[in-house]
């Protein structure tokens, strides 16, 4: 445990962690820049329980549908000791995988107890590694150190081995039609694989192995085209690895944050806490609605405050220092004398008032006789 | 994204309401759009659940697809869409123009008209491009024989999804990228995705600003999404049960209707807002090239009409020329919009003053029977000087034109503080004097910009045949096979 | 930035210009095998025209016609003025487009006809053109082709003048600027003939087993200079200095005054970098401050009378051999505008238009500097390669404070597509490496 511990189990007001996934883990990289965020992370606070007490529930409700199939889908991928995976590996992928052997990790007699299933995935992959036995392992429970504490992994991949070498074999139900499938889909599972190299990794060089023995290359497998076929795509993850390695070494450096925090910080539930998750400053953006359960909260903060990066971080870039909109138009408008630093931001923006102006003013004087701009509202029943 | 629509977007945030990005109608509205508000299946990447289309406000049908994993309902469901959309297209297309000969002496025709289909959204262009895709390879015989409208269905489908991605092309366009061309909001562009919000900014209901409008556009309960995608306490609270009761009652009729009740909730408030959409864009006075470009697509319409019958479906990738010529086109196509618009609209072109790209101002100083005889021949070079504010950001030597007036051209001399002369050099008739009016005169408002619609010339591409070694050589021509006809949709 | 490939030692110890000379020979050597391609990479001033001259006149002597293609007018001048000095004796055909006015330098050299039409130009064994002349062509073909900055190309680009040549010679810097568009490309991520990717990526796509040589050694950048650039940009290709520590100098004539813009320029000259740091703050991308600090070191630098000293001797460092870069082209505009009379000479251009161009002495306004958020765009590793790599003495750059802060706060969502090979360096990581080098060169504005 690191120093930081007593203080970070203090935020969560008692409440025990919440358990790490490789999508939380993933969800670690998408907005560094904020402190609240990294805070609540690294303490392993409940974000979701948060919004909800603040009244900004986060709408990532999932489809019945959606979890139907995605099942569906990996356990007719796992059927019969992976049946159709090894086919897809050896066919599809031209993967010389010589004889299988098939282990699930997910219960072990009977018991599900964490302890014990990391046990077991460290022997039976400490074997594999020593003999180069096994094939497929499935379910590995894995370990990873998040700002000091270890998460356990809720296993969701199968660990394979080809030629002395472990890859990840992630198994998602988004289509990859005719070769392409969402760049924002495939991004995300990339993230969460790396998540699993990563922990691969360590476990392996715990195990007194090179860690380089997991590849960084995982497989992908959806289903293809409009079918439940599967296919297997490779996919490179030593970018998101990176970004992963140095977003997490960021996080034990969350002391530093938390040193400029008050001593007695809680976001325990209660009627403090809507201002307690204010002392912490937060960073944000648009994005981040799609990611992180308290983004409705601090959007509506970021509103009320007249912040110009809930507008966009566009936006807020093209605007140079100003980060507020009273600001920024007041220096459109010249009402405010800028100070020397925001001097030439000002400029532009009142030769950018004065030619939306001028452009509008324009068009207004010619349809005096009212016609229609775009300004003029209440066109409701134009449509025939 | 400039800091003139960043101004735009914070004085909307400020006064609650859309701010204009642009003075005129940057795309065509045709008479009788094709509506469409289609939804899937969640966690299925086209499997239609289903759609609300038709060409009037008040004229909408409903296809549900009551069981979307089967199979058979499926391919019903795209028939019976299929037929509404064809049917759409063959009345769309007007009389038929006769355009003067080829050059190969090739008759010529283009319809007078051409089919236009509005999604609410990119997600809507996404669904029935892919829905073109799952369609398009299927065959009307065999064991695995669908109607025949269905694959025909799969290549307009694709036909549109392909033009839509052609800049200034008007055959299919969603709602909201279309709407966040004219008018910025107090929200961001992730937010402005939703029609509802987006709507909500620029014409508000009685009583509401934009912000609280907008807020109630983000509760799926008052305001369902757009689709494709459904919301997920929809799916579970709702639809999930009433299509378990419609399997378990082996197909009754109250049951299906009961589900095509539920469905039709939540398409029915998009419906009325992409018609209030439509209403407003067909307020605003069209731009001026808007018809020029809308020729371009009735172009485009009448050619793959004509050789419907002949041609394939179309390929599942591009092969390398295609893909080369297409990315050209596309190009081209981008280049020219961009300037058209900024010519047919002042508040677009102060984005390129802005950005030093154009001037503007009041002609301080003219010297129109300026004769340059340093050549053989004397030409007409007429001097102007423009007085303007603008933060110029062009060189000596750059070619500008009039934005009024494009055909009058002319070359940066000199740049002062203030002030900008140029040299005029053509548009002015052919003599030695100006022709009259072709010189704008002291006092006059004039705007001057590098922009120039026609910068992109045409390409010559090998034929498919002579494909390069360097990029595989030919390809083999793509027919398609049993295998695509019988792909799973499952 | 280019994907792939594997990764070659750089033998150390040898004499660099021995090993620079075997390549040469081996690329040689393989222009007379039977690989219908051959590729050669060639990092910053690793003596890319001097081979492109070279093979020029190897095939010449063999008898065979041969076309150049170069990406801009100015590189096929470059190349036609280097070939014709070298090779009076090779006839060669200039083609161009019917607005371009032949250059001085062109018209001044008599081995050289200039026409429009390549039936004009029939008879000269070497014929240049820019790439996109040389699309124009309906027919013609020639046994050899040599094309220069392949990487600069874009694919499409190759499908269109591919048809011209049996055989060809690519030659490029994989580590400058992807090639960009302005609409949307998504249709042909994954495809092996994607028109995005560069003309080099698709020509091995289809064609593995074509040889791939890399030249070893940068003449161009100095012993300061190399190991960072090709730690940061070539991770998997390395490449070294031609000269060693020391055997370069810059050297002012007159005395600084102990100005932070002195101080920085002596920095430069004494290690190679130097840092120019000014307050931290986020501002426009034209940056008053910053264009008016680059700007004024590029002066003050003249100024001062620079002297290079080098393997070449030593000279004077004029306005022509300086050089001032940035990312935008409104930065470039401003900088211009504030160099005035006494910056008149000084190249001022976009990282783009730098690519392929060498100095003495650069200046360069970090893309970083005062953005607030960074995009994509301002990470681009390709970017900063072209920044930091145009020198042959030093390089200044000119920032705002608070880089790191921002590089640690980007948001890493960047979308993946499958089938498209990773590319390297990651712009994070190299320009984390660049911030990290140039922290011990920095001098704050005061």
């Amino acid at each position: 445990m690191t120093e930081t511990a007593p203080d970070l189990d203090r935020l969560r007001g008692g409440a025990p962690p919440r358990n790490h996934d490789a999508r939380t883990i993933a969800a670690l990289t998408a907005n560094p820049g904020c402190a609240r965020r990294g805070v609540m992370d690294a303490a392993g606070v409940d974000k979701d329980a948060v919004a909800r007490e603040l009244g900004f529930p986060s709408p990532f409700g999932q489809s019945q549908f959606a979890i139907t199939r995605g099942n569906a889908f990996e356990a007719q991928v796992k059927a019969d000791g992976c049946a159709e995976l090894l086919t897809l590996l050896r066919d599809g992928l031209g993967l010389a995988v010589p004889e299988v052997a098939y282990d699930d990790l997910e219960v072990v007699a009977g018991n599900e107890g964490r302890e014990l299933r990391h046990a077991r995935t460290r022997r039976l992959l400490a074997r594999a590694l020593e003999s180069g036995e096994g094939t497929l392992f499935d379910h590995p429970l894995l370990r990873l150190e998040i700002a000091g504490q270890l998460a356990y992994l809720e296993p969701d991949v199968i660990a394979f081995q080809l030629a002395g070498r472990l890859h990840v074999i992630e198994i998602k139900s988004f289509a990859v039609v005719d070769g392409q499938a969402e760049p924002e889909q495939v991004a995300a599972a990339a993230r969460q694989s790396a998540v699993y190299v990563l922990a691969l990794r360590r476990l392996v060089s715990e195990l007194g192995h090179d860690p380089a023995r997991v590849s960084h290359e995982v497989f992908l497998v959806c289903p293809e085209n409009f079918s439940n076929r599967p296919v297997a795509a490779p996919l490179d993850v030593r970018p998101q690895l990176a970004v992963l390695e140095r977003q997490l070494a960021r996080l034990t450096r969350i002391d530093r944050i938390l040193d400029a925090l008050p001593g007695d910080l809680t976001f325990g539930p209660g009627a403090a806490l809507a201002d307690a998750v204010r002392t912490v400053e937060a960073r944000y953006a648009p994005e981040c609605m799609a990611g992180c359960e308290m983004a409705f909260f601090c959007r509506d903060e970021a509103r009320a405050c007249g912040a110009t990066g809930a507008l966009g971080r566009s936006v807020r870039d093209d605007l140079g220092g100003v980060d507020t909109i009273g600001t920024a138009l007041a220096l459109a408008d010249g009402s405010l004398d800028p100070s020397d630093d925001l001097a030439e931001t000002a400029a532009q923006l009142r030769t950018a008032a004065r030619l939306r102006d001028e452009a509008l003013a324009a068009v207004r004087a010619e349809t005096l006789a009212g016609a229609p701009t775009p300004e003029a509202r209440g066109a409701r029943d134009g449509a025939a | 994204m400039s800091a003139l629509t960043s101004l735009a977007q914070l004085r909307a945030a400020v006064d609650g309401i859309a701010q204009p990005l642009a003075t005129v109608r940057h795309c065509h509205v045709a008479e009788a759009p094709l509506v469409l508000v289609p939804l899937k299946l969640a966690g299925e990447a086209a499997a239609p659940l289903a759609v609300l289309v038709g060409a009037a406000r008040d004229d909408a049908s409903l296809l549900v697809v009551p069981q979307p994993r089967n199979r058979d309902l499926r391919f019903q469901f795209a028939a019976e869409f299929a037929k509404l959309v064809l049917n759409h297209i063959e009345t769309s297309r007007g009389g038929v123009e006769e355009l003067p000969p080829g050059k190969d002496g090739d008759e010529r025709i283009r319809y007078g008209d051409a089919p236009q289909l509005l999604v609410p959204n990119r997600g809507g262009v996404g669904f029935l491009r892919l829905l073109g895709r799952s369609t398009r390879f299927r065959s009307t015989e065999g064991p695995y024989a669908v109607d025949p409208a269905v694959p025909v269905l799969g290549r307009w489908l694709t036909w549109f999804a392909d033009r839509y991605d052609h800049p200034g092309s008007s055959l299919l366009r969603a709602m909201t990228e279309v709407l966040r061309l004219h008018w910025a909001t107090g929200q961001s562009s992730l937010e402005d995705g939703n029609l509802a919000a987006l709507l909500g900014w620029i014409d508000p209901p009685d009583g509401l600003d934009g912000p609280a409008a907008a807020a109630r556009a983000e509760d799926p309960v008052t305001c369902p999404p757009a689709g494709p995608a459904t919301d997920p306490t929809f799916d579970n609270e709702v639809l999930a049960p009433a299509i378990a009761a419609y399997d378990r009652s082996g197909g009754d009729h109250r049951a299906e209707e009961r589900l095509r009740g539920a469905i039709a909730g939540q398409l029915e408030p998009t419906w009325e807002l992409m018609w209030r959409a439509v209403g407003l864009l067909r307020a605003l006075p069209e731009g001026a090239s808007v018809p020029g470009r809308w020729e371009r697509d009735r172009d485009a319409f009448t050619y793959y009409h004509q050789t419907f019958g002949e041609a394939y479906p179309q390929a599942r990738r591009d092969p390398p020329v295609r893909a080369a010529r297409r990315l050209h086109d596309l190009e081209r196509a981008q280049d020219a919009y961009d300037a058209q618009r900024a010519f047919d609209d002042p508040l677009v072109m102060a984005e390129y003053r802005l950005a030093g790209q154009a001037f503007g101002g009041v002609v301080t100083d003219c010297e129109p029977d300026r004769l340059d005889e340093t050549g053989k021949r004397p030409k007409l070079r007429p001097h102007l000087r423009v007085g303007t504010a603008d933060p110029v950001r062009l060189d000596v030597g750059t070619t500008v034109c009039n934005a009024a007036r494009p055909a009058l051209k002319g070359k940066i001399v000199e740049l002062a503080a203030g002030s900008v002369l140029l040299e005029l050099t053509g548009g002015m008739g052919r003599k030695l004097t100006a022709e009259p009016g072709s010189v704008p005169r002291p006092g006059e408002r004039v705007c001057f910009t590098s922009l120039s619609e026609g910068s992109f010339g045409a390409a010559k591409f090998p034929d498919r045949e002579d494909t390069p070694w360097t990029h595989g050589g030919p390809p083999e021509e793509y027919v398609p096979t049993d295998e695509d006809a019988e792909e799973e949709w499952s | 930035m280019t994907e792939r490939r594997p990764a070659a030692q750089v033998d150390d110890g040898a004499d660099p210009s021995a090993a620079a000379t075997r390549v040469v020979e081996d690329v040689l050597a393989d222009l007379a095998g039977s690989h219908r391609g051959v590729v050669v990479d060639s990092p910053p001033g690793a003596g890319k025209s001097t081979l492109v001259v070279r093979a020029a006149a190897h095939l010449a002597a063999a008898g065979e016609r041969l076309m150049i293609v170069a990406q801009t007018n100015e590189q096929v001048d470059d190349l036609i003025e280097r070939i014709a000095d070298k090779h009076p004796d090779v006839a060669l055909g200039r083609l161009s487009a019917s607005g371009y006015a032949p250059s001085e330098r062109v018209l001044a050299r008599p081995s050289v006809r200039v026409a429009q039409k390549a039936d004009d130009l029939a008879e000269r064994t070497v014929v240049i053109a820019t790439a996109a002349k040389w699309a124009t062509l309906a027919g013609g073909s020639w046994p050899w082709a040599i094309v220069d900055e392949a990487y600069q190309m874009r694919s499409d680009m190759l499908l269109r003048i591919a048809g011209r040549f049996e055989r060809a010679l690519f030659v490029g810097d994989p580590g400058q600027l992807d090639p960009f568009s302005t609409v949307e490309v998504e249709r042909w991520t994954g495809l092996s003939w994607d028109p995005m990717r560069s003309a080099v990526s698709v020509l091995l796509a289809h064609n593995p087993e074509l040889p791939v040589h890399r030249l070893p050694v940068s003449w161009r950048l100095p012993a300061s200079a190399a190991p960072l650039v090709s730690e940061a940009f070539y991770p998997f290709t390395g490449f070294r200095a031609g000269t060693r520590e020391g055997e370069r100098r810059l050297e002012y004539g007159a005395r600084g005054m102990g100005t932070t813009y002195d101080l920085a320029l002596e920095e430069a000259a004494a290690s190679g970098w130097a840092l120019y740091e000014l307050p931290a703050r986020h501002t426009l991308r034209t940056d008053a401050e910053a264009v008016r600090a680059t700007a004024a070191l590029a002066v003050r630098l003249l100024q001062r009378g620079p002297v290079a000293h080098s393997e070449h001797g030593s000279a004077p460092v004029g306005a022509d051999r300086v050089a001032i870069g940035a990312a935008h082209r409104d930065q470039v505009t401003a900088i211009r505008a504030a160099l005035g009379p006494h910056g008149e000479g000084i190249t001022v251009d976009t990282a783009n238009r730098l690519q392929g161009r060498e100095y003495d002495v650069t200046v360069v306004l970090h893309p970083l500097s005062g953005r607030r958020d960074a995009t994509a765009f301002h990470l681009e590793s390709g970017r900063l390669c072209v920044l930091t790599s145009r020198h042959r003495h030093a390089c200044v750059v000119v920032a705002r404070a608070g880089i790191p802060e921002l590089l640690d706060a980007h948001p890493s969502t960047e979308p993946v597509h499958l089938g498209v090979p990773v590319k390297f360096p990651d712009g994070w990581e190299a320009n984390q490496a660049v911030l990290a080098r140039l922290a011990a060169h920095r001098v704050e504005a005061d």
